[in-house]
């Protein structure tokens, strides 16, 4: 599981400046989101969506803006599946000598000579990684990870990663890393979700893969040249209706590829952040006991200067599609990307049904000319056939 | 999504008001359907946690699991559970067996609220079917028949023309377009809303209110994370201590307390359920109120013969379906699968003209007006002479048939005709066609067999004709090239290799208070 | 290289392929390619099993590609075209009779019951027509033309006829698929939507696979830009190099417009992107149809000529050397309509479906994201591209509204994942970005 809690660098890492003075004047007063692989691998969820991207390099906490404009979002997390997680880890990593490796060996064909295991929580540090002394942590991992080959264990519980997003640093923990002596590493990550049959749900397998993809990249940078990080990453996972675990390798190399041309894209925000107007802010403007003074009309007046691209999509993978939504009614785009293609790319409802039904006294205009004849023959088809019914 | 259909909840949107995408209704809805609600807990695969279900919309059964992580409780469950649905489908496998190639004459049919109730309805009949009768591990005898009919149901709804297993969310959308995206109709409250918005309410409202948890509980099975958290997490605390209470006094006063504390678990999901159970039954009314397309019937009569081979099948001892499907019957079934969606195709075209006007725009019909006929026309090519009448259709629709293409038209389905030639000049088409059947015996055609000039016609490339299946090896004859042929199927290995939830995790499982970091509002998970 | 060179490794690759059916492999695949001989691969390994004296069947996947492959076996079998020695079957559904050409080569019967054809120890038929028989074992070869297109599902029912195969196909090329779509099968090795060679390979890892290297159609200006945007795993090059093709003009243009500035790109490099105004359209964009019809009917106004290897004399693009390629059926019958219009007409239009495996001098395609507020797999389906971009021996102009590369970068990449399914490579999205960029150093604004 992971336990991204760094606050990170300030400015200079990556962006210009003047960048992170801007991006930072934009968040106000509030901490910055921490990251973690699941926040990263969301990034690439809407590249084309300015919004989105400006708030992500800005590090807001979006959730809390959008439930202060009022319209908050619709996700949580049930104890239920959060008790499950963590049980789950927990049973693996207990006895890791027992199933664990077990699995690992299988999957990853290691021999019977690798077994070593390393925990990279030194004794006395919290197991939950909540401690401030993740710098310290980092540069354990660090170690041991580049150690000279035959010194390398098989098996690293509790690394810590870091990872540089948009010009700041996070700190990231992978489930698992496995090293096999032919000089590979492995990402391992554990998830409760079932898999039954050999089969699971594929958004949440491709939700993990992307995360493995973050982990790879973050542990690529740690090792350089001195090991191969593998694309193949390791899922775990509980087989069936059981607790017994099961593994199954997933090749991330197209979530890599995704990951690193988003993460490019961050870096260039300069150009999104060119179009911002001047003096606006999504801060809260928190006092000292963190009441908001910031008025939500505000907020959302503020907001809605940074242009979004919504579609129904973003429902299930962004804290402010309640908020764009909104914002999107009288579109054809809100009703479906399909839908707008097939009315022929024009933006509003009420344009569509006058060229349809041929309301306008003037003619179309040339640009949806074609646009126009499709839907009156789309129209004057659903008027026969309704027609017919009496 | 086609233009038309696009064009409708384009319409919706604007009007405030579902509309209606089909003239027709293609779905069987039953005189007595059995509606089932049920609930899970987050995060497992299937532990259902509650079921609300009934033929009678005024008498529903509320089935409660007093903790659904704990093996006995969920065993209960599932023979209580067995006791109504294996009690409502022997209702309609009651009477004489039907022969060789007839059916009952009836067969049930299970309604779900969404798609989520079908991935449900699966997975708790992969988790049943395979359970042992006797030895270590046993479970009642009607569980594993429960999964085998779970199992035949989930998989039936997979069949694009089988009603046996109909979804509210998916029967509805199927029929109406709303003003919202395809990914919201997938909350019922919120369809229903636009269908049929409550009094007071506009669309918008209502929809927006299906979306509000805590005014509208989701319709499942999963439940609000914010109702696990404030509910459900304290009764089912509550109900594992006072089972845990030890001997004598203590056991005495915790039966008590769990009796008190299912009470109150009971009466919180019937709160989450009833409201559900009301709006899929307003989904039934809905849909019977359609009226039914003309091909309708003939589709129920193949679930009813698909139903009566199970019941059979399962009455003669048939084993419980495999996990996976083995090559061939992989094949064979993707064979089925494309053949009845071909012939559904075909069938809601020519039931509804709401559908036969999409394909009119995608250029798979045409509709044109008859400029001219020639009657009685004699093939003279062959031994002996046979009637062969040409018309020749002029239509402004775009023509996409060849030459030699085989066409029907919905005013005529019995009647072949074949494009002898298409022509086109500004913008208009004429298309020769030679009529094939349909008129009669001998070289005169029956009055009214062969259209006229100036009949306006429909013609279509979609044809009613039953394609007989393709021809497959058996399961011991798969070749070298897909791995050979698979081993014997044994189903008490299954069982077997099955090991039930670790109970050592369920021990653990309430001690641990990580559940009360559960984040609210961060990101999906 | 030389296209000495080129002979001779393809030589080499085909040897190779004919030991290995020499040796006990039960079975081969290879991989071709466009343009890489894969016809003369299975005429030459059609003519070597029944030189050996074996009983051959050749499955191709449609009628066409049969009647094609018939012909040249039996022109292969009989140079001297007489009627003795080896026969070759044309098994055909009773409602098909096979053209002229085929029907009058001597040593060819056509029939459409197996028993009419008991004397023929080369039979050729379609997939589907094969299904239908029912004799187990009964070859003890097989080749099976264009493997990678045809479904799994029809291999089962096939696969029970011989003991061997040789399988070759294009790896690069359109995807067989269904209009069922369910989860059920995904993970499982024998999936019934997979192709017939990965089903194949997945139970059967002992067989080889080999590469066609060279490719005959392709210019030495497209091969390496296909070959790494779309055959990132079975590399190949051109059989011809720089100076063995040219295109050119008979006349020169009055005035020098748009379409003539891209026409002269494409002659002078291989390539050209003709850029239209960026905007949203329906697919029937107008502008973008009459762009590719204008540039079919320019090319045959002014008199292109093609010099290559093929004849000493620079030979004129004809109509029937010209193709237009699209990704939808709907702005091929525009594209029809509009040649009609402009007197061009033998121009051969059509969607990349129905262009696989066919070549022409020169192509023009309308790109599949041209005019797209957003991309769709459909749209960003690598081999739709590739088929669109490897027909040609001359030249190939894309013509494409701006804004491609914007929507490539919007483009949302969260996609599910199904455990046990092989990832798919090349990437579409990769692919797209790649041909992009390309194009990109041969774009002439439209004006």
């Amino acid at each position: 599981m992971t336990a991204g809690s760094g606050t990170g660098g300030g400015a200079g890492q990556g962006g210009t400046a003047a960048t992170e003075r801007r991006l930072a004047m934009l968040r106000g007063g509030q901490l910055p989101q921490a990251h973690n692989a699941r926040t990263i691998a969301a990034l690439a969820s809407n590249p084309g969506c300015a919004r989105r991207a400006v708030l992500d390099a800005a590090a807001t906490r979006k959730h809390e803006l959008a439930a202060h404009a009022g319209f908050p979002s619709p996700f949580g997390e049930s104890p239920f599946t959060r008790n499950r997680d963590v049980a789950f880890e927990r049973s693996l990593k207990d006895e890791p000598d027992k199933e664990l490796l077990t699995l690992l060996r299988e999957t990853l064909d290691l021999d019977i000579a690798e077994a070593g295991y390393t925990d990279l929580n030194a004794p006395g540090w919290n197991a939950a990684g909540a401690s401030r002394d993740l710098a310290a942590r980092h540069v354990h991992t660090r170690q041991q990870l580049t150690a000279p080959a035959r010194q390398r264990g098989t098996m690293f519980d509790h690394p810590l990663l870091t990872f540089r997003v948009g010009g700041r640093h996070a700190y990231l923990e992978p489930d698992l890393i496995a090293f096999r002596h032919d000089g590979t590493f492995h990402v391992v990550e554990i998830k409760s979700f079932a898999v039954v049959d050999g089969q699971a749900d594929g958004a949440k397998v491709g939700a993990a893969a992307i995360q493995s993809a973050v982990y790879v990249l973050a542990l690529r940078d740690l090792v350089g040249d001195q090991a191969t990080v593998a694309h193949e990453t390791v899922l775990i996972a509980p087989r069936d209706f059981s607790f017994t675990p099961a593994a199954a390798t997933i090749d991330v190399r197209k979530q890599i590829g995704a990951l690193q041309r988003q993460l490019s894209r961050m870096d260039s925000i300069d150009r999104l952040l060119a179009q911002v107007p001047e003096g606006i802010s999504f801060s809260l403007d928190r006092d000292e006991r963190g009441v908001s003074r910031r008025h939500p009309d505000d907020l959302l007046r503020d907001l809605r200067l940074v242009e979004a691209n919504y579609a129904p999509e973003c429902l299930a993978t962004c804290e402010m599609c309640y908020l764009c939504r909104d914002e999107a009614s009288g579109t054809t785009g809100a009703l479906g990307r399909s839908v707008r293609e097939e009315a022929g790319g024009i933006e509003s409802v009420a344009r569509v049904l006058r060229v349809a039904y041929e309301k306008d006294p003037l003619p179309v205009p040339d640009d949806i000319a074609e646009a126009a004849a499709i839907l009156r023959r789309a129209a004057a088809l659903r008027r026969a056939a309704l027609g017919g019914l009496g | 999504m086609t233009t038309l259909t696009s064009l409708a909840r384009i319409e919706a949107a604007d009007q405030g008001r579902a509309q209606l995408i089909r003239a027709v209704r293609h779905v069987h809805v039953s005189d007595r359907p059995l509606v089932v609600i049920p609930l899970q807990l987050a995060g497992e695969p299937c532990a259902p946690l509650a079921a609300m279900i009934g033929d009678d919309r005024s008498a529903p059964r509320l089935l409660v699991v007093a903790n659904p992580l704990n093996r006995e409780d969920r065993f209960r469950f599932a023979a209580e559970l067995a006791g109504v649905v294996l009690g409502y489908i022997g209702r309609h496998a009651a009477g004489p067996e039907p022969a060789e190639k007839e059916a009952y004459p009836d067969a049930p049919q299970l309604v779900l609220p969404n798609a989520g109730g079908v991935t449900f309805t699966r997975l708790l009949g992969r988790s049943t079917r395979f359970r042992p009768t006797a030895g270590p591990g046993a479970v009642p005898a009607a569980v594993p028949a429960l999964g085998c009919w779970l199992t035949y149901f989930a998989e039936r709804a997979q069949h694009p023309a089988s009603s046996l297993l109909l979804t509210a969310t998916g029967a509805l959308s199927a029929h109406w377009a709303t003003g919202q995206s395809a990914a919201e109709d997938q909350n019922l409250a919120a369809l229903l809303g636009w269908i049929s918005p409550p009094p007071g309410l506009t669309s918008r409202q209502a929809a927006l209110l299906a979306e509000d948890p805590a005014r509208c509980p989701p319709a499942g099975p999963a439940t609000d994370p914010a109702f696990d958290r404030d509910v459900l997490v304290e009764l089912y605390k509550a109900i594992k201590e006072s089972r845990a209470a030890g001997a004598g006094e203590a056991a005495v006063e915790g039966a008590a307390t769990e009796r008190r504390v299912l009470v109150l678990l009971e009466r919180e999901l019937r709160l989450v359920l009833e409201p559900t159970w009301r709006l899929v039954w307003q989904s039934v009314d809905l849909l019977r109120a359609l009226p039914a397309g003309g091909h309708v019937a003939q589709r129920w009569t193949s679930d009813r013969k698909s139903f009566t081979g199970y019941a059979r099948y399962l009455r003669d001892g048939g084993f419980p379906q495999a996990k996976r499907d083995a090559a061939v019957d992989a094949a064979r079934r993707l064979a089925r699968l494309e053949g009845e969606q071909e012939q559904l195709d075909a069938q809601m075209a020519f039931d509804d003209p709401l559908v036969m006007a999409e394909h009119l725009m995608t250029g798979r019909a045409f509709e044109g007006v008859v400029v001219q006929a020639e009657p009685h026309r004699l093939d003279q090519s062959g031994k002996r002479a046979k009637l062969r009448p040409w018309i020749t259709l002029e239509t402004a629709d775009e023509v996409t048939a060849e030459p030699g293409a085989e066409l029907r038209s919905p005013a005529r389905p019995g009647q072949k005709a074949a494009v002898i030639e298409t022509a086109t000049l500004n913008g208009r088409t004429r298309v020769t066609l030679e009529l094939q059947s349909g008129m009669g015996r001998g070289l005169a055609p029956a009055p009214g067999s062969v259209p006229e000039r100036e009949d306006v016609l429909c013609y279509t490339t979609l044809t009613l004709e039953f394609q007989p299946p393709p021809g497959f090896p058996a399961r011991e004859d798969t070749p070298w090239t897909h791995g050979g042929p698979p081993p014997e199927y044994v189903p008490a290995d299954q069982a077997v290799a099955e090991p039930w939830d670790g109970s050592a995790w369920e021990d653990g499982a309430w001690e641990d208070t990580a559940w009360e970091e559960a984040v609210q509002g961060g990101e999906p998970s | 290289m030389t296209m000495e060179e080129a002979a001779r490794q393809a030589r080499l690759a085909t040897e190779d392929i004919l030991a290995v059916m020499r040796s006990a492999s039960r079975g081969v695949v290879v991989d071709s390619p466009p343009g890489a001989g894969k016809s003369t691969l299975v005429v030459r390994a059609a003519a070597e099993l029944a030189g050996q004296g074996h009983r051959v069947m050749v499955i191709a996947q449609t009628n066409e590609q049969v009647d094609d492959l018939t012909a040249a076996v039996a022109v292969a079998l009989q140079p001297g075209n007489s009627e003795q020695g080896v026969r070759v079957g044309r098994l055909a559904k009773s409602d098909y009779r096979p053209p002229e050409r085929v029907e009058r080569l001597p040593s060819v019967t056509s029939a459409g019951d197996l028993s009419e054809l008991a004397e023929c120890q080369v039979i050729l038929s379609t997939a589907h027509k094969w299904a239908t028989v029912k004799a187990v074992g009964q070859w003890p070869w097989a080749i099976v033309d264009e493997a990678y297109q045809m479904r799994s599902d029809l291999l089962l029912r096939v696969a029970g006829l011989f003991e061997r195969a040789l399988f070759v196909g294009d790896p690069g090329q359109l995807d067989p698929f269904s209009v069922v779509e369910v989860d059920r099968w995904l993970g499982l090795s024998w999936d019934p939507t997979l192709s017939a060679v990965e089903v194949l390979l997945r139970h059967n890892e002992d067989v080889p696979v080999k590469q066609l290297p060279v490719s005959w159609r392709l210019p030495a200006s497209a091969a390496p830009v296909v070959s790494a945007a779309f055959y990132p795993f079975s590399p190949f090059t051109s059989a011809t190099s720089a100076h063995d093709r040219r295109l050119g003009f008979v006349t020169s243009p009055f005035g020098r417009s748009s379409l003539d500035r891209v026409l002269e790109t494409a002659a002078e490099t291989g390539w050209g992107l003709y850029e239209l105004p960026g905007g949203h359209k329906p697919r029937t964009d107008r502008e973008a149809v009459s762009a590719c019809a204008a540039l079919g009917a320019r090319l045959l106004e002014r008199g292109a000529l093609a010099t290559s290897e093929r004849s000493a004399e620079p030979a004129p693009v004809t109509p029937g050397r010209i193709a237009i390629g699209t990704a939808h059926r709907d702005q091929a019958a525009a594209i029809r309509s509009e040649l009609v219009r402009l007197g061009a007409d033998g121009v051969t239009v059509d969607t990349a479906n129905r262009l696989q495996g066919r070549e022409f001098d020169v192509t023009i395609v309308l790109h599949p994201l041209s005019g797209r507020r957003d991309a769709t797999a459909f749209h960003l389906e690598a081999g739709r591209l590739c088929v669109l971009a490897s027909r040609h021996r001359h030249a190939c102009i894309m013509v494409a509204r701006a804004g491609i590369q914007e929507l490539l970068d919007a483009h949302p990449s969260a996609e599910p994942v199904h455990l046990n399914v092989a990832v798919k490579f090349p990437d579409g999205w990769e692919a797209q970005q790649a041909l992009l960029a390309h194009l990109e150093q041969h774009r002439v604004v439209a004006t």
